[in-house]
């Protein structure tokens, strides 16, 4: 595959509330991390062109955006899928089987972590908690909680999201 | 404009006179708002009721709410209805109709949504006409005690006269107008507080040294992180009663002499975030943040910072980086933040849960908090009592409750009648502590000297199904994810200790790695930066203390009695169970089952047999037999 570093400029047109949001935000000390917040909110990830982009507003350099993105387990640099997957791996959760649910939703979609359906539709992370430990095991899919889960409804429950496309 | 003190208290008593007692309505309905039972379809059932209300023509006739956690997740979503106290449990939208006609409409009790025993029989009771903050006194609720959760269950936590007419800022009235710095930390003093973070530091002393910290600019942080996987106690109080937590920071603004405050909270909380957002503006709006406070000449204002998912940010000094916009790397201490914190001024933080207790201090005194607790820890904890206990949720006791009190009584016992093996406390720091353990009274120094720790609250209850080795394995490979990376002895120790455990948990374990696994976390304990490497062996060290024969048993006879241990154990099937129905064989992807080949007498077909020397271990056959045929052997 041929190089994709200097392809994603246009995923970068910043939307004129992340535009603003940053100019209000970059006089602020110790503002890097918010403003990093709303473009994953507002892009799903953080892609080359958008750090760049932040870089070019803010000041800040490059290599410091990267260090503090990576330093972070929930920033991403790659763009997940449309309804992004997470399956609770915190203790209690790992108790009650979270461990078997995250493998068993891994091989019904026919993904490795990282990686995303060919559709673009789902891409499965492991979280450390999702606070509803009374519900676990957990699974959380686009918001949406889906508690006290069992291996069996897992493909139902994808197939709803399948559905809606 | 904000309110004057006067006006505040004025209004106060107006509403306090109203709350839950409006003109022309005659019930009101409570439902959960947390994460949890939003998420169990509790958007729907709010939405639902509403609906219904409408639609019987009852709209004005009762008011529906949503509160924050009743602490009973396990049954929810939870409805409380009043003036009856009626509580119903694992409500579903298509039980909003009924709800409103029965118990609105008819005034009758909806019996079918009632919390039942376990066998079926009713529960008993909340006291009708008792307060509106009345629970029912069935197990769960009987041994607590709700102080920082006073308002969760009870007021609507994005509407701040809701918290005004429940006392709310009342506290912070004599902190503004009749208390010198000195008279709050002295009252500090006298409840006793130690910070629910973890480390049960007094937190008198604490903002005392941030008090006489020289310097006009000083910085208030709440530690809103809550890394412990398992845990969930700050995020429900946060969602629940935001302006508890706001009122603390104020107070401890009052006290150091500080004008700004930030909170540091988890971007995967979001009701939370946006419950504390909605708070801070309604806080601003009627003049309890922002310049002369309530009259009273004090500034003070907070601004939210988002984490993201760092879980060593929870540590002081890495959140103050993290706040700086860097990398989360802990920094030496000292310089203490007290002294030099937040932008190299004097800062101090508190956990959450500390500062909910604050208004309850101020407004009652510290003697009222001193009462409840142990010689040494004051007033109350708040557990996320999860794991294999039958009422998992949230739950208050006094200090010095038992773990059998909380597990047993409150909990309800082990789920699916297994036993009880352990309860874990402390999360990645702490340890897990045995049936020997249960009658121990628990506060921060009990814990600590058998081998484990407050930590923030998370309790995960342990059955016979659970394997130590496997669970200390589990919270090495967080605490490997987790580390920094700053300091060799956390970012060697915690991948060679993960390394050692899963050399035990796969099988290949020798007996000497008990002793250097020891030996390992004696060293990461002593040389580590910050606390997370300091206690990053805990959960290693006390099974080790606490179920050495189980760790043997993994090494010597490659055995896990728990089953969890997937490497360690072999399948065979039972021919005299086994129907022949190949379901099995179809799911075994090492494709290691066979039919034999003879029909024996009596059956219909010929049973199955495993090879073990191609089987994967995977587990598939033990899962999917329905006639209980295949065995771990
Ligand atoms: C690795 C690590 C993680 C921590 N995580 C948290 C946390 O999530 N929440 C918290 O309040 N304190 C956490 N602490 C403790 C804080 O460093 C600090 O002691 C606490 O916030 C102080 O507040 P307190 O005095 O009110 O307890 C953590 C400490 C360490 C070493
Ligand atoms: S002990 Fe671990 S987390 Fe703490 S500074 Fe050292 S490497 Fe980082
Ligand atoms: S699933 Fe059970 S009953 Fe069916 S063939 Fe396999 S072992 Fe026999
Ligand atoms: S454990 Fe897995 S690989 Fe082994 S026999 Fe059963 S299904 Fe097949
Ligand atoms: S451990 Fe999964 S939600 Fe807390």
């Amino acid at each position: 595959m041929a190089c994709q570093c200097a392809t994603t400029a246009d995923d970068a047109k910043f939307p004129p509330d992340l535009v603003s949001f940053i100019d209000d935000w970059k006089v602020k000390p110790g503002c890097l991390i918010m403003i990093l917040h709303k473009t994953q909110e507002t892009f799903g990830f953080i892609s080359r062109a958008s750090a760049e982009q932040i870089s070019a507003m803010t000041g800040i350099s490059l290599a410091r955006i990267y260090g503090v993105i990576t330093f972070y387990h929930f920033f991403k640099t790659a763009k997940p899928g449309k309804y992004k997957t997470s399956v609770c791996l915190g203790t209690a959760c790992y108790l009650k089987g979270g461990g078997d649910l995250i493998e068993e939703a891994r091989s019904i979609l026919g993904i490795a972590p990282d990686e995303v359906t060919p559709d673009g539709l789902f891409s499965i992370d492991e979280v450390r908690c999702v606070g509803c430990c009374g519900l676990a095991p957990v699974m959380v899919v686009a918001n949406e909680t889906y508690g006290k889960l069992t291996k069996d409804k897992l493909s139902g429950i994808f197939d709803t999201y399948r559905e809606k496309g | 404009m904000g309110f004057t003190l006067e006006e505040l208290r004025k209004f106060r008593a107006e509403k306090k006179a109203e709350f839950r007692n409006l003109p022309g309505r005659t019930h009101y309905i409570l439902t959960c708002g947390g994460t949890a039972c939003q998420s169990n379809k509790g958007e729907e059932l709010f939405n639902a009721l509403n609906d219904e209300a409408k639609k019987q023509g009852l709209a004005d006739k009762v008011q529906i709410v949503r509160t924050g956690c009743f602490g009973f997740c396990e049954k929810g979503p939870i409805v409380k209805v009043l003036p009856e106290n009626n509580f119903y449990v694992e409500v579903k939208p298509e039980d909003a109709a009924e709800i409103i006609d029965v118990n609105v409409k008819q005034g009758k009790e909806l019996t079918r949504l009632e919390f039942k025993r376990p066998d079926g029989t009713p529960e008993p009771k909340a006291a009708k006409g008792g307060g509106h903050a009345e629970l029912p006194p069935i197990g769960f609720y009987q041994k607590q005690v709700r102080v920082v959760l006073r308002n969760c269950g009870v007021i609507n936590p994005e509407d701040i006269n809701e918290y005004i007419a429940n006392d709310g800022y009342l506290g912070l009235e004599k902190v503004l107008f009749e208390w010198s710095q000195e008279k709050i930390i002295e009252e500090m003093k006298a409840s006793g507080m130690r910070g629910r973070g973890g480390a049960g530091f007094p937190t008198w002393l604490k903002w005392d040294f941030a008090r006489k910290a020289p310097g006009d600019v000083k910085y208030v942080i709440c530690n809103a992180d809550e890394g412990d996987p398992g845990a969930y106690m700050d995020r429900s109080t946060v969602e629940g009663d935001p302006h508890s937590v706001i009122e603390g920071m104020i107070t401890a603004g009052k006290a150091i002499g500080s004008h700004q405050g930030f909170v540091y909270i988890r971007a995967e909380y979001p009701l939370a975030v946006h419950r504390l957002e909605i708070a801070l503006k309604q806080a601003q709006e009627n003049g309890f943040l922002g310049k002369d406070i309530l009259g009273s000449g004090f500034d003070f204002d907070i601004e939210i910072r988002l984490g993201a998912g760092a879980f060593v940010c929870g540590e002081e000094t890495a959140l103050i980086q993290s706040i700086e916009g860097n990398r989360g790397m802990p920094t030496p201490k000292p310089p203490f933040p007290a002294n030099k914190g937040l932008w190299q001024k004097p800062t101090i933080i508190n956990n959450v849960e500390t500062l909910a207790n604050i208004p309850v201090i101020t407004a009652k005194g510290g003697a009222w908090l001193a009462a409840m607790g142990t010689e040494k820890s004051k007033g109350t904890k708040v557990f996320a009592l999860t794991g294999k206990v039958q009422n998992s949720g949230l739950v208050e006791v006094p200090m010095g409750t038992t773990l059998r009190e909380i597990i047993f009584e409150i909990g309800g016992g082990i789920k699916n009648g297994r036993k009880f093996k352990g309860v874990q406390t402390g999360g990645p720091s702490g340890g897990i502590l045995t049936e020997q353990f249960l009658d121990t009274p628990i506060d921060f120094d009990s814990l600590t000297a058998n081998g484990s720790m407050m930590g923030s609250g998370g309790m995960i209850v342990m059955d016979e199904d659970d394997c130590v080795v496997d669970v200390a394995r589990f919270y090495m490979d967080f605490c490997v994810d987790e580390s920094c990376g700053k300091c060799s002895p956390c970012r060697i120790g915690t991948t060679q200790i993960l390394k050692l455990l899963e050399k035990i948990t796969n099988g290949n374990g020798e007996e000497s790695d008990i002793e250097k696994l020891d030996r390992i976390g004696k060293a990461m304990a002593k040389a580590s930066l910050c606390a997370l490497g300091q206690t990053a062996a805990n959960p290693t060290v006390s099974t080790i203390k606490n179920f050495k024969d189980e760790y043997l048993e993994h090494i010597k006879d490659k055995k896990c009695r728990a089953g969890k241990c997937k490497k360690l154990l072999s399948y065979a099937i039972d021919l005299e169970a086994c129907i022949g129905c190949s379901l099995c064989a179809k799911k075994c992807p090492g494709e290691c089952i066979t039919q034999l080949p003879d029909v024996p007498a009596g059956k219909k077909k010929a049973p199955f047999v495993i090879d073990a020397s191609k089987c994967l271990k995977c587990g598939e056959c033990f899962n999917c037999c329905k006639f209980k045929a295949v065995v771990r052997v």
